[in-house]
């Protein structure tokens, strides 16, 4: 059972997405469309599986001080690998995703999980850790998705819902509604948890391992202390 | 020289980095609440940007091209990425080191900034030249500016305005930021109105 808890922990309770904040870059440019949404989010998660798997594998023979350029090249080889399997099987997300598949490499959410847990932690524990943190995200980013797919165009999955009488507010689709369905989707999830988010100190930059860098200029530790 | 125009405007306000193509969103957020932290990060990015340019596009062209080693791009473009961002390090540290105090503290959080590994793969992807991508590299920067510096300003009346309990924070960051990205729409089209 303590197994299960790394795997289902990623799901809502610390939801890399709306609850520590990471990732915001790919959230926000892929999740015009549900289905771009889920793409981006399954290709995060086999980038997340496999790197946290190898880092933890590779732990004791990296050396500390190099650690993060040895997980980003880990990272980069695995965002590759995927590169290819969605060039080769389904093109048409990755003319979608376009520029933002290879960025997988600098998300937040993956070299967090290496320096946060994979990093200190044993194979199995990782790789649960890996697929609910990336389950976690792609339910994120198929919510906020859903949400701009149905309200900017009126379709969910390319179905259409709302009549075609009914016009539909193109401005979420674009840029801003991006920023505007995330900030309410964070403002939910800090209802739902009764204002938790707001306490947890945990949330945004202290994830990212160059939090350390930036001496509480960070949003995570200025705003929520 | 035209074409060369249109390139940099329409990156700095049609394109613009943070606010239309989502790169490089963490420093927006994170950076912004002070004025001359948000100037000296902006600074720091438009230095790696350009220097990156500069490096990764002959290395594309001349090196992974010819070789039939397209594939390897990801990977390379980011161990270069961080390696340059580690050397400008040292080399300020030890030549510049006032030059260092001011931006030093910004550098390596800008390794994993999806705004430099992004452009440098844009400006591939786009078929631009080695001038053109300078020159879009530095548009991508002055863009990043602008937004950040704008949004400095904003974030400041956030601070002291009476939100409710949960849009404190986070939430209602965003929601500003919507609004400005809102603005910026309204460039699209000016740029190849008056120089096209």
């Amino acid at each position: 059972m303590g197994h299960l808890k790394e795997l289902t922990k990623g799901f809502i309770k610390e939801n890399p997405v709306l609850v520590l904040l990471l990732g915001t870059c790919p959230t926000l440019a892929v999740s015009t469309m549900a289905k771009n949404g889920l793409g981006m989010g399954v290709a995060a998660t086999l980038v997340l599986l496999g790197s946290n798997i190898v880092i933890s594998l590779l732990k004791k023979v990296i050396p500390d001080k190099v650690r993060i350029p040895c997980y980003i090249v880990i990272i980069a080889g695995f965002v590759t690998i995927v590169q290819f399997l969605v060039k080769a099987y389904a093109p048409s997300i990755d003319s979608a995703l376009g520029i933002y598949l290879p960025l997988i490499v600098v998300n937040c959410i993956i070299l967090g999980r290496a320096e946060m847990f994979a990093s200190k932690r044993g194979v199995l524990d990782s790789a649960l850790d890996g697929l609910g943190m990336g389950i976690g995200f792609t339910i994120a980013l198929l919510l906020i998705g859903s949400i701009r797919e149905i309200l900017g165009a009126g379709t969910w999955f390319g179905l259409r819902l709302l009549p075609e009488s009914v016009s539909p507010i193109a401005m979420i689709g674009l840029p801003p509604g991006g920023f505007l369905i995330f900030g309410l989707a964070v403002a939910l999830a800090n209802w739902v948890s009764k204002g938790k988010i707001l306490k947890n100190k945990s949330a945004g930059c202290a994830g990212c391992p160059s939090s350390g860098a930036c001496s509480g200029d960070c949003e995570g530790k200025g705003e929520n202390a | 020289m035209n074409q060369l125009i249109i390139i940099l405007f329409s990156a700095i306000l049609v394109n613009n980095v943070v606010l239309n193509q989502f790169l490089g969103i963490c420093p927006f957020l994170g950076v912004s609440k002070k004025l001359d932290s948000s100037f000296g990060m902006s600074v720091a990015v438009t230095f790696v940007l350009l220097i990156a340019t500069a490096v990764t596009w002959p290395i594309y062209t001349f090196i992974l091209e010819p070789s039939g080693f397209k594939y390897m791009q990801t990977v390379v473009f980011i161990l270069v990425i961080a390696a340059l961002v580690q050397l400008v390090e040292i080399i300020l540290k030890r030549y510049l080191p006032a030059l260092h105090r001011s931006l030093g503290v910004y550098l390596p959080l800008i390794t994993t900034n999806c705004a430099v590994l992004g452009v440098t793969i844009q400006n591939i992807d786009k078929g631009y030249s080695f001038l053109q991508s300078l020159v879009y590299a530095l548009g991508i920067g002055l863009g990043f500016m602008l937004a950040m510096v704008l949004f400095s300003g904003v974030r400041q009346r956030i601070e002291s305005a009476d939100i409710p309990q949960f849009f404190k924070g986070m939430p209602s960051v965003l929601i500003a930021a919507s609004l400005v990205s809102l603005s910026f729409m309204g460039f699209s089209g000016v740029v190849e109105g008056i120089f096209g």
